[in-house]
């Protein structure tokens, strides 16, 4: 952020209004209204696949209340289904939501003049969803300060649209669950799989060419994941996925080495990596 | 299962990483190789969870044959995803897929 940055900025000679307030939370709603959509599905389906998963009614509307990450959320049922322990469960947990790390630090510069009353709840708030209505938002209002100083009721508003769907969508499907008990036997739990698949393919492609790192990433922690398969406490899921972060992350190097040494000839490449190029080839 | 562990814990590692950077208000930087190796992550691990799950049905034993309705639908949804990039293209189609092919096909 420049220092010009109007959050950071002297107070604003007017105070905006309760009206101002209001009206800035319910944009935030709306601007999130087309994600929350796409988290209806998985909200009725987390609340579906939660009773056969293992976990009580009264566990699964407090995950939702409490923990408020769906695909952690998501992840945490798959692991309970196979006997998972409990310290697995928390540590994947993590590691699903490292990616937060990466939204609050774009946003860091836009909270920083905020008290710890709005930046606790706000963090509690945290999601994919309110992350993207928001940092596009702030995008857009980078030279107003008057609409900026607004941003905090701005991600109010969207943050609890966000929540308060995620709450009704797993009452619903536990609603669902208890209407119809042999409904986890029609293969709901594909879904989970074909969810994913759907979230994963987006990161094989960056600005319309193929990601080499992340192939490398991706078959090697499928490949992983398939050889650690019999560890106890499903311990092999963090094993494939750190395998799978350690080499995309290392193809990312190679990568990066060859481009610079294709603009100065004069060096070697020195390859220490398999090359994602073939990777690409799958 | 102790659930009141689990739900907590839960909470305290996702409230931990939502809020560490806002709470000591940026004072606490990670280095730039660090935020690119956090971009593997979600990639990773969903890869992780998937490829077991499609491959290995019955959570014992590795079924690689045409007959796994898991695995046949799955390679569909990769490969409409791959084509139209539309997440519930992907699910719709995937789901009606894996549906044909349990209750039609190998019922």
């Amino acid at each position: 952020m420049s220092p010009a940055d109007p959050d950071l900025s002297a107070p604003h000679p007017t105070l905006p209004s309760n009206q101002d307030k209001r009206q800035a939370m319910l944009e935030g709603g709306k601007a999130t209204l087309p994600l929350i959509v796409g988290a209806i599905p998985f909200g009725i389906l987390f609340g579906t696949l939660a009773g056969p998963s293992g976990l009580s009614l009264l566990g699964t509307l407090a995950m939702s209340l409490i923990v408020f990450a769906g695909s952690a959320q998501f992840i945490a049922l798959g692991l309970l289904a196979s006997g998972a322990g409990i310290g697995v469960i928390i540590a994947t947990t993590f590691v699903v939501n490292l990616r937060h790390l990466l939204y609050s630090a774009a946003l860091v510069d836009n909270v920083r003049h905020l008290p710890q009353r709005w930046r606790a709840p706000m963090a509690f708030f945290l999601t994919d969803e309110t992350f993207a209505a928001v940092s596009s938002r702030i995008f857009k209002n980078q030279h107003n300060p008057q609409q900026s100083g607004l941003s905090h009721w701005y991600y109010l508003g969207s943050a609890l649209a966000m929540y308060g769907n995620w709450q009704l969508c797993t009452w619903l499907g536990v609603a669902l669950g208890e209407a119809f008990p042999n409904m986890t036997g029609w293969g709901l739990d594909f879904a989970m799989s074909v969810t994913f698949i759907g979230m994963v393919v987006p990161y094989l492609r960056s600005q319309g060419r193929w990601n080499g790192p992340m192939w490398v990433c991706v078959i090697s922690a499928g490949v992983m994941a398939l050889a650690t398969w019999s560890l106890p406490h499903k311990l092999g899921l963090i094993a494939a996925a750190l395998t799978g972060i350690a080499l995309g992350y290392s193809a990312h190097l190679w990568q990066r080495q060859q481009d610079h040494s294709q603009q100065s000839p004069s060096q070697q490449p020195n390859p220490q990596s398999s090359p994602p190029q073939g990777a690409n080839d799958e | 299962m102790n659930e009141v562990a689990l739900i907590l814990g839960m909470f305290c590692v996702t409230f931990g990483v939502r809020y560490i950077l806002w709470g000591t208000a940026g004072r606490f930087h990670f280095p730039a190789w660090m935020s690119h190796a956090l971009g593997f992550v979600p990639a990773a691990v969903l890869t992780a969870i998937i490829v077991p799950s499609v491959l290995m049905p019955d959570g014992q034993h590795l079924d690689v044959t045409f007959t796994n309705p898991y695995m046949l639908a799955a390679i569909c949804a990769l490969l409409i995803a791959l084509w139209r990039n539309n997440l519930m293209l992907t699910i719709v189609v995937g789901m009606a897929i894996f549906m044909l092919l349990k209750w039609a096909v190998f019922a």
